[in-house]
């Protein structure tokens, strides 16, 4: 492999894509506008869950309920009334996620026997939002009771309590943002190698230009390391771009030793690049390239723990991830951005990554000889 | 009419022709069920925990059975001071510990409160948040039991109790809620993507200057083109609901024509939307940015297909009005959970249909094949 050749050959495809309004869009102004839209939509925390208040009680405890639900910032009440009918009304269009039934005689029972039953319906439909108003509602309910206890039964004899204190390791705040961003840089890395790689090499090939670098002196080695290089160097400075928009526009935290996150994703590129390579060997037009290139990519990032925990998943899907390099990268990405390891936390899944480069380099390259022959 | 069906047939022969497209056109929805069926869950699995006791005694012990016998936790270490947590946490190794402070037995004895610090590994927020919600209920429930045991009323301190009723989906499977957005999610891919990339196809190669001398019109030239997706992606949502029936038992609780009207307008904003952007771009590579931007990004982010729409910030939400996915997904909710009609769903349905007509009405204007 002559360094010369190659450098040549790169300085043309950096050429390219300079040139090339649309893939410099693609590279860099695409991640951006990803970075700021999926941070801010990718979010489980809720706020405002539409509710519905049944009040048959009509008494001091229930509309304090009601001015408590309106203010703890998590509920909008979209109406108040004593009709249960309405509630379900309410549900069932859509209008309403929550119908809390504060029944007859609620104060009552609350102020004599010290205990009252809520009802909540929840939209279950809404998934996760339900999960996480179910617990609002709790607290909410919780705070109330506490407060009706102290004002009413001072007289009771003391329970032994146990003061919990709870400490929110690595998020105090509970920012959403903390957690996706490390994430979509990864995600971002994982698009801007593999389908760049897939693309353009398929383009080539379907332009016929493919042909006309083969009468070149190039050998096949040095053909793809010029391809694949400024991709390479592409997807580290989109890296960088994406930390910096993380840390301005988010606040996201750069706790652990960088350095071991770029030289992890230094590797995982090799690995992404690889599997673009790969793709655009067993393809003949850019369409099936993009296709091919989107769907491995679809399967890769659903199972990589990106959006939803891999613990949550059956364990037989977390065994199959394991094979799965996007996962390794998106574990290591934050457990050095947010948990704030070092060398030594991560060299497990950095060596993991090592591995799946050597492979997926090899097996691409022999693929790209096969069809060369 | 004649030679509208010509080209119909000249083009089905074009996707039946190429194996690996129309292979992963085929594989998507099947492998898409499968992982949302199998392997995205949103409910927190069991949770490690790890134990910090300085100076154990009876009380500590009995709390921490109590956690070990919940179903939620699984204690992984015992440590006698808080020092190595922080190691156990960033290796994955445990997700939430409880730390007791010196003389918490003593103190409860006396009748005086007791401190207990609960960490979560909070790196994902919302599993955080959860596995706290989880520490306190055992907390509380430890705290009734002492209460009862000590004989006093003390236990029976007011409570506003919860009773709670899941609607619509009572066992709260994420799997049930992931059909309306995987219908609309494979809609788009197929009819806005690939319609976009096929049209632009044509224009980048050059052929759709030999389509333009033949006796075609040109809204003949962009319906030919179009139905083999509108014939695929149709059977692309009635798999992906099939699939979801037999193999996850998702149910179906209202009308299934209805179901399949709004999955057919739905198609119908789809494939405009992909002829819209077919008209704009110049090649296939600016076709499919274009694409995946302007419809795939906007289907899998600001539908409530993964993230609700509630969680996002206002300006989002607003854009959400724009997202047609948004709109389907709520209509299919609304069939499949609810098993509510249309008089429930006329809303929504008008809106689908409203942007169906405009974007059919735009992108019939838009496309016109010139010479250039």
């Amino acid at each position: 492999m002559r360094a010369r050749r190659v450098l040549a050959l790169a300085r043309a495809e950096v050429l390219h894509v300079v040139r090339d309004r649309v893939t410099l869009g693609q590279v860099l102004v695409v991640p951006i506008v990803q970075l700021l839209v999926l941070v801010h939509a990718a979010t489980f925390v809720l706020r405002d869950t539409p509710t519905y208040v049944v009040d048959q009680d009509g008494s001091r405890v229930s509309r304090g309920l009601v001015g408590r639900l309106a203010a703890s910032g998590h509920f909008e009440v979209v109406g108040v009334s004593a009709s249960a009918g309405a509630g379900e009304e309410g549900l069932l269009s859509g209008e309403a996620a929550l119908v809390m039934t504060l029944p007859p005689g609620l104060e009552r029972s609350l102020v004599r026997d010290g205990r009252g039953v809520v009802g909540l319906q929840l939209d279950a439909a809404r998934g996760t939002a339900a999960a996480v108003g179910r617990g609002y509602a709790a607290s909410v309910l919780a705070d109330a009771a506490r407060e009706i206890a102290a004002e009413t039964g001072g007289d009771r004899p003391a329970a032994p309590r146990i003061d919990v204190r709870v400490r929110h390791w690595y998020n105090p705040g509970l920012d959403y943002r903390h957690y996706m961003v490390p994430g979509i840089l990864v995600a971002l890395v994982t698009l801007v190698g593999t389908v760049l790689a897939a693309q353009s090499v398929a383009r080539e090939n379907e332009l016929g230009t493919l042909e006309q670098l083969r009468v070149t002196p190039l050998a096949r080695s040095e053909l793809v390391a010029a391809k694949l290089l400024p991709l390479w160097v592409l997807g580290m400075v989109d890296l960088g771009i994406g930390l910096a928009v993380g840390k301005l526009a988010f606040d996201v935290p750069l706790r652990g030793d960088l350095s071991a996150l770029f030289a992890a994703a230094a590797v995982y590129l090799v690995v992404a690049l690889a599997i673009g390579l790969f793709i655009s060997t067993v393809v003949d037009t850019q369409q099936q390239a993009m296709f091919v290139a989107f769907f491995v990519l679809n399967v890769y990032l659903l199972l990589s723990g990106l959006l939803t925990p891999i613990d949550a998943m059956a364990p037989w899907v977390e065994v199959v991830s394991r094979a799965n390099p996007v996962r390794w990268f998106v574990g290591l990405s934050r457990d050095v951005l947010v948990r704030g390891a070092g060398w030594a936390d991560v060299a497990q899944p950095f060596a993991i990554l090592c591995v799946f480069a050597a492979v997926t380099l090899t097996l691409a390259i022999l693929r790209v000889r096969k069809r060369a022959a | 009419m004649r030679t509208l069906r010509a080209l119909v047939w000249k083009e089905s022969l074009h996707v039946l022709r190429d194996r690996r497209t129309l292979g992963v056109l085929l594989l998507l929805p099947v492998f898409q069920v499968l992982i949302f069926g199998y392997a995205i869950r949103t409910d927190v699995g069991t949770v490690r925990l790890a134990v910090v006791d300085p100076a154990p005694d009876a009380a500590t012990r009995a709390l921490a059975a109590r956690f070990a016998g919940s179903p939620t936790f699984a204690p992984v270490a015992t440590l006698p001071v808080p020092d190595g947590l922080d190691r156990l946490f960033r290796r994955g190794a445990a997700d939430a510990a409880l730390v007791f402070a010196p003389g918490f037995g003593e103190r409860l004895g006396r009748g005086e409160p007791a401190d207990l610090l609960v960490v979560t590994d909070a790196t994902e927020p919302n599993t955080g948040a959860t596995v706290a919600s989880y520490a306190l209920a055992v907390v509380q429930g430890f705290e009734r039991e002492r209460a009862a045991a000590a004989g006093g009323v003390g236990g029976g301190a007011a409570g506003l109790v919860p009773r709670v009723r899941l609607r619509f989906n009572p066992t709260a499977e994420s799997k049930n809620l992931f059909v309306p957005g995987l219908v609309a999610f494979v809609l788009t891919i197929v009819s806005s993507l690939m319609t976009a990339i096929t049209l632009a196809r044509e224009k980048e190669v050059g052929t759709m200057e030999t389509l333009l001398v033949s006796p075609l019109r040109p809204g003949q030239i962009v319906a030919g083109k179009v139905a083999p997706y509108l014939l695929i992606g149709f059977a692309g949502a009635v798999g992906v609901i099939a699939l979801a029936q037999l193999v996850f038992d998702v149910p179906l609780r209202g009308s299934l024509v209805l179901l399949l009207g709004e999955v057919l307008l739905f198609l119908l904003v789809s494939l405009a939307l992909g002829v819209l952007i077919s008209a704009r771009a110049k090649s296939q590579r600016v076709a499919m940015t274009g694409a995946l931007l302007g419809t795939m990004l906007p289907t899998l982010m600001l539908s409530g297909f993964i993230f609700p729409v509630e969680s996002m910030p206002r300006p989002l939400q607003w854009l959400s009005h724009a997202v047609p996915a948004k709109w389907f997904i709520a209509v299919a909710r609304g069939v499949l959970l609810k098993g509510v009609g249309l008089d429930h769903l006329w809303q929504e349905t008008l809106v689908l249909a409203a942007m169906a007509l405009v974007l059919l009405a735009l992108a019939a204007r838009s496309f016109r094949p010139r010479l250039e």
